[in-house]
């Protein structure tokens, strides 16, 4: 191990950790997520596995010291493999009253608290309900508290450099990141470099973050009051190469992986919309890979654009939420019936209308099934967590391409925001996307035959505009089987339906993989998207407590893998927890007409580990009790 | 078009690529049964363009017809190019797709009065805003025909029709002003019966680099007959029709007995006998407020109607500029997918032991 390289001189013994989570909390404008971040850049470069949960309301400053305007940021960090990004902090920083107020009831007794005294005036109190101030009144007696002067003490470290007394105060978030990364051992030569480079323009701002930052760590190592600093070891992960990725950039990266391993450029048509905005902003920087962003006027002209764009031979993609899926609807009954590959990205959010835009929830997946008019079937790839993001996006490219169909991919909040150690890829073993265009007449008298199929995809023929000898005319009237005419026979529409629908229902996707490990289990959790983490945890704790269970986790929604049957038919119960009101649940009972039981949950919130654990328990619990 | 703005020679067919021999108007004809009411004016439409596309001297399969619904929509299928027949309003939406991403492609939407000014209008503005390389044909005849007979955002006030029986309270947009308001660089109107100044305007809106509108003024026999029949009797037509051409006094009727002036900040019309000769205004498709005053001096009511090119102007289209920005970023190399995958801060773990990279 060569990245042991702590800061400072302590001479104090370091404390082993095998887990830590922490969670920042301050006012909108504190810089929280930043802080949350760049703590989070630190486990990551110091190796360890670390999953994190952003959490920000959607107003951009709420009214300052509300509990509106309080965010945070949640990080899980540790020496082994781990899937969520905690349940409960075991160290909270508070930078406000409302930062206190709004997260301290999820702090266990004996947790460290860490709060900026100079924050809890009387006014601020006042704000969020205070009668008395709890770091007086004896209400915090049950946490390890830590009263630090963090604004002053900033203010104070950087009265000497002349910077403003705003900019001053707006670098306690490095204090407190400062003091962070002394209790953790971080390494801080990345965090320096990463503040002058981002503050490069402006080299006085770089220099006060970099103080205050250095005056947090130097704050922790001189106070007697942090009595040791902790180690969190580095996570013995798989071999291999890693980076932290959130998920909006792991989807990004994805979709130019697509576009170099098919030889297309990339069209992406979007709309700007939380929290699917970063993936239009990281593809926007990427124009060196022949990738072409487009803001259109709307979200309907999103999609209509990147439609366009691939009836002449791009990767068309567009990203959106929920209610730019609602607006895309019609557009993508359009790709469904003309046939043309299309990516659309639908990164949920809590619903409906427009909900709780910057939380996270699962309750899209009905609406991107069966939300259009028609039967308009459209296949849907769902990534489990943020790294996974990267494979879906060229899973979800690949069945496009390879079927001509739009096709969904389905994230939400908390994959999008959310960050995990990716073990990064090589190119070449990336699957290859190779396409091939249509340039010669298919019908036997010479002339070209769109919608020929083939006859064991059932896909049509992308021929694009240019191509001499094949002009023809697509559109969204019923198509002529073999002609693409337009064509009103009862029989016709009758085969082209059924068609479209098993051209969908043929789509490869692999059958499931079901853990269980003492491969006895009657009671089978299953689960699709961001569920994974927290069912892989939850399932953990069960079988630490003795019990039985199986696992299984659905990364393609349409088609469902072939044995998807066979599978809930082989177990005495199947639970599948969804954060929705049950919608896969639905979806399994209608189609294969076996019982399904739902644990759901709607709170803008992933599940917790412990929360799920205990959520699951009765479900295993019941068959022990019978047989006992 | 004939006229000369001595603007840069950058044409709107300048990428694509140019047919190998002449071609003729059946080249363009497709297959399919044209099914249309008798006596519909996108007969005459489909003709003339039919007999317009050849002297572009682009190749036929690059050519590309994008429309939404409505009557007119049906337009592409009986065109021997490539084409989409889309979804209500959205043709400019695609179309801006298209043709930002393939510069070899002439690419036309054919829209109507509903499609363009109701349901699409928010795609209609923005293309013309963004200027995008596309050539747009507005079929105007006042009505919704497909679905049999409603007023549209250009029926007159008071019209009645099924879902205005008592006459439309709803006031019309004047489509050429709306489209100089998004700053359209080619804004022309046409009637339908016109065949030599419908082909002029579409060679010339085909031609012109940018987002071209050409709305045409056309009947619909069924729902909204004799629409424009004052501006086809030639009795009527007299005092109403003014051709403009760029560089040419604005005169019309027999002996351009009438002329136009300004008055104001706008244009009116007076006899030409009363007005000095170098009070006649002379036409400059380049003036933006002459264009705009143009537009305005057609009234709803048809007193008086402006045909030809109001507005012709050179500015940078959103498809060349998007592409040169893609062309800078590829010819700056860096396309490394695996430096792009394996940047930022990585660690590597080998036989259980991490190695982290170099900290910046």
């Amino acid at each position: 191990m060569t990245s042991t390289a702590a800061a400072g001189t302590d001479a104090r013994p370091t404390q082993p950790r095998s887990r830590v989570v922490i969670r920042f909390a301050g006012d909108s404008g504190d810089g929280m997520q930043l802080t949350g971040d760049r703590f989070t850049a630190e486990a990551a470069a110091f190796g360890n596995d670390l999953a994190t949960l952003p959490n920000f309301p959607a107003e951009i400053r709420a009214p300052h010291g509300t509990l509106a305007g309080v965010s945070s940021f949640q990080l899980h960090f540790a020496d082994h493999d781990i899937l969520t990004p905690g349940d409960r902090p075991d160290v909270l920083v508070a930078m406000n009253p409302a930062a206190l107020k709004a997260n301290v009831g999820e702090l266990p007794a004996g947790g460290v608290l860490i709060v900026d005294t100079d924050e809890f005036t009387r006014r601020n109190l006042a704000k969020v309900g205070y009668a008395a101030d709890p770091l007086e009144d004896g209400s915090l007696a049950p946490y390890a508290v830590h009263r630090v002067a963090m604004t002053s003490l900033t203010t104070a470290a950087l009265a000497e450099l002349g910077v403003g007394k705003k900019d001053a105060e707006r670098a306690k978030n490095m204090f407190a990141l400062g003091l962070l990364s002394w209790m953790y051992s971080r390494p801080t030569g990345g965090t320096e470099a990463w503040l002058r480079a981002k503050f490069a323009r402006r080299p006085e701002i770089a220099e006060a973050n970099v103080v205050a930052f250095r005056t947090g760590h130097a704050y922790g190592e001189t106070t007697e009051a942090f009595a040791v600093p902790y180690e969190v070891a580095p996570a013995v992960l798989p071999d291999g190469t890693y980076r932290q990725v959130t998920g909006n950039l792991a989807l990004a990266y994805g979709l130019v992986a697509a576009g170099v391993r098919s030889g297309l450029p990339v069209f992406l048509g979007s709309y700007p919309i939380t929290p699917a905005s970063d993936i239009l902003h990281e593809l926007s920087r990427l124009k060196r890979f022949g990738v072409t962003t487009f803001q259109a006027e709307d979200e309907i002209a999103a999609v209509g654009a990147a439609l366009g764009a691939a009836y002449g031979g791009a990767l068309g993609v567009t990203s959106t939420s929920g209610p730019g899926v609602a607006l895309k609807s019609e557009a993508v009954g359009l790709a469904v019936m003309t046939e043309l590959p299309l990516v659309v990205v639908d990164v949920q959010r809590g619903g409906p209308s427009t909900g709780l835009p910057t939380k996270t929830e699962q309750a899209d997946l009905l609406q991107v099934l069966f939300g259009r008019n028609g039967e308009s079937p459209v296949p849907v790839v769902a990534p489990r967590s943020p790294a996974d993001a990267f494979d879906a996006a060229l899973e979800a490219a690949r069945i496009a391409l390879a079927y001509r169909t739009p096709v969904f991919l389905l994230s939400d909040g908390a994959i999008a925001n959310g960050s995990e150690p990716w073990r990064l890829p090589e190119v070449e073993e990336l699957p290859a996307l190779a396409v091939e265009f249509a340039t010669e007449p298919n019908g036997p008298d010479g002339e070209f035959l769109p919608y020929l199929r083939d006859p064991e995809t059932l896909t049509r023929p992308w021929a694009v505009p240019g191509t001499p000898g094949l002009t023809h005319r697509i559109g969204g009237l019923e198509k002529a089987d073999r002609t693409g005419d337009i064509s009103y026979d009862p029989a016709n529409h009758e085969l082209m339906v059924r068609v479209r629908q098993a051209k969908v229902d043929g789509i490869a996707v692999p059958d499931l993989e079901v853990e269980d490990p003492t491969g006895d289990a009657d009671v089978l959790v299953l689960g699709w998207g961001s569920t994974w983490g927290p069912i892989g945890a939850a399932v953990r704790r069960l079988r630490t407590a003795g019990h039985r269970v199986a696992r299984a986790h659905l990364r393609h929604l349409n088609p469902l893998p072939a044995d998807t049957g066979a599978v809930l038919r082989s177990y005495r119960r199947v639970v599948v927890p969804e954060m929705n009101l049950g919608q896969l649940a639905l979806l399994l009972q209608g189609r294969f007409t076996v019982p399904v039981e739902s644990v759901t949950k709607v709170a803008g919130l992933p599940f917790g580990a412990a929360e799920l654990a205990e959520r699951l328990t009765p479900y295993v619990e019941e068959k022990e009790q019978v047989t006992a | 078009m004939s006229t000369d703005l001595g603007m840069p020679a950058v044409g709107g067919l300048d990428l694509v690529p140019a047919a190998d021999a002449p071609q003729k108007a059946k080249d363009y004809t497709s297959d399919q049964e044209v099914r249309w009411c008798p006596g519909c004016g996108d007969y005459a439409v489909l003709a003339a363009v039919r007999s317009f596309l050849p002297a572009l001297s682009i190749r036929r399969e690059n050519a590309v017809f994008i429309s939404g619904i409505g009557c007119s929509s049906r337009f592409p299928y009986y065109l021997d190019t490539y084409g989409m027949h889309s979804i209500h309003g959205r043709a400019p939406a695609i179309a801006t797709g298209l043709a930002t991403s393939r510069p070899d492609l002439s690419v036309f939407v054919v829209t109507g009065d509903g499609d363009a000014l109701s349901i699409g209008g928010n795609h209609l503005v923005h293309a013309l805003r963004r200027n995008v390389n596309i050539t747009i044909l507005l079929f105007d005849n006042r009505i919704y025909g497909l679905t049999k007979g409603q007023y549209s955002p250009t029926s007159e006030v008071g019209k009645v029709t099924k879902s205005t029986p008592e006459g439309s309270v709803d006031a019309p947009f004047n489509p050429l002003a709306l489209a100089l308001g998004a700053d359209a660089t080619f804004v022309a109107r046409v009637m339908d019966s016109d065949r030599k100044g419908l082909t002029e305007v579409l060679e010339a809106a085909a031609r012109h680099r940018g987002a071209s509108l050409v709305q045409i003024y056309q009947d619909c026999p069924i729902f909204n007959d004799g629409s424009f029949d004052v501006l086809r009797r030639p009795d009527d037509a007299e005092s109403r029709v003014i051709a403009v051409r760029h560089g040419e006094p604005i005169t019309f009727g027999t002996d351009g007995r009438w002329a136009v002036v300004r008055r104001g900040f706008g244009l009116a019309v007076a006899p030409a006998a009363e007005v000095a000769p170098e009070d006649v205004v002379v036409h400059d498709a380049t003036d933006p407020g002459l264009a705009h005053a143009l537009a305005r001096l057609s009234d709803q009511d048809l007193e008086h109607v402006v045909l030809g090119v109001l507005r012709q102007v050179s500015r940078p289209t959103y498809d060349d500029l998007a592409r040169a920005q893609v062309a800078a970023a590829v010819d700056a190399g860096g396309a490394d997918l695996r430096a792009l995958v394996h940047g930022g801060d990585t660690w590597t773990v080998r036989d259980g032991a991490v190695t982290t990279a170099a900290q910046p």
